[in-house]
């Protein structure tokens, strides 16, 4: 079976209406269906991977939306189904985001190491 | 026997140049030759909206004839032309929640209705995937 | 030995993020992979020789074929004068060619 690693670079992209990141939703939707895929967070998706983040609350007009996507406890349970989820140590970095408010069941990668990481898949899919 | 190209598109129609290339891309494999699987993923389950409608142009004042505005339901109901020409298959799904969540789901002759478990089948199958992604 | 496509859209001016496009693929080189960068859409406006900062130095200087759809160059009026002669039109059939070479190929659109 092909490998497949999805790439997600852009956050929070429709993730209020779709009460999900779609790519994110994607994955897990292939892992369900028996598929072999990983996750690197890169660019501003790497802050995903930050614990503490409340997306609920907004009411637009008479509409409260009840169930908006939450990436990091999506990606928690991807992790947990079998879904390794790397993040891009530097990218981390550029955008000031401390270690520690990271969950720590990612795993951070250095740009250095993304051939490595590459090649260990089939295809990558660049989100 | 014919090589087998798998693409995923995600831009709704009109907003970005990824769609143009991307069925400039399914017409290049056509016309050589190649069956093409296409997953339509969010926004692009628009592009083959049967209600579509060309429109004159009041910039340029020209009328509906005149301007032969290109909706992009007949770009893709052309692809299939094509496919159908060359022998060929075009094959092209829209993601059923993707349309049911747009209200997209009146559309031309062509494409099926689908999830992410045929994308995984195309893609296990095909000699090549490309995602097309959107911003 | 992997074999790569890289497809570029996006205009490296614009977007600080497409640096790292072009870093990756030059990284992928060094790193024994084979592998061809494809410029489309904007991605198209970093072949003009005169480009400000050598953008594409790196990837070039790695023996990445730099290819660029012959379209966005005519659509953008980017002349063949005007053009970093290392950087090569190519019809857009010719990045399907590319991408159905040889199995195995990963190929990745920014």
């Amino acid at each position: 079976m092909k490998k497949i690693l999805c790439v997600v670079e852009s956050a929070y992209r429709g993730t209020q209406e779709e009460q999900d990141d779609a790519v994110l939703w994607f994955t897990h939707a292939l892992k369900n269906g028996g598929g072999d895929v990983g996750i690197l967070l890169r660019g501003n998706a790497v802050n995903y991977a930050v614990a503490a983040q409340d997306p609920s609350g907004l009411v637009i007009g008479k509409f409260s939306i009840e169930h908006p996507a939450n990436p990091n406890r999506d990606l928690l349970k991807m992790k947990q189904a079998g879904i390794p989820v790397h993040v891009v140590r530097e990218d981390t970095e550029e955008r000031g985001i401390a270690r520690n408010s990271l969950s720590q069941e990612f795993q951070l990668i250095s740009h250095r190491e993304l051939p490595g990481l590459l090649a260990q898949y089939d295809q990558v899919w660049h989100w | 026997m014919a090589k087998t190209l798998t693409i995923c598109i995600m831009e709704p129609p009109y907003e970005s140049a990824n769609s143009t290339t991307s069925m400039r891309i399914i017409d290049a494999a056509l016309q050589k030759g190649i069956n093409v699987n296409v997953f339509a993923y969010e926004g692009a389950v628009s592009l083959t909206v049967k209600d579509q409608k060309p429109h004159p142009n009041p910039v340029h004042g020209t009328s509906v004839e005149e301007e032969k505005h290109p909706t992009t339901k007949e770009l893709v109901a052309g692809l299939f032309e094509l496919a159908k020409e060359k022998g060929v298959k075009l094959d092209w799904i829209n993601c059923g929640l993707c349309v049911d969540e747009r209200g997209a789901g009146n559309w031309i002759e062509g494409p099926r209705r689908g999830g992410p478990a045929d994308f995984h089948k195309w893609v296990q199958e095909s000699d090549a995937t490309l995602v097309i992604p959107t911003k | 030995m992997g074999r790569y496509i890289l497809i570029e859209s996006r205009d490296p001016y614009e977007s600080r993020d497409v640096p790292y496009f072009y870093d990756l693929a030059a990284e992928l080189a060094t790193q024994g992979e084979r592998v061809t960068l494809f410029l489309v859409q904007n991605g198209a406006l970093a072949s003009r020789k005169d480009a400000r900062g050598d953008l594409l130095g790196r990837v070039l200087q790695n023996e990445v074929p730099v290819l660029v759809d012959s379209f966005a160059l005519r659509e953008r009026g980017i002349e063949d004068s005007e053009r970093h002669q290392s950087v090569k039109p190519a019809e857009i059939g010719s990045l399907v060619d590319l991408i159905l070479a040889e199995g195995g190929t990963k190929v990745l659109w920014h």
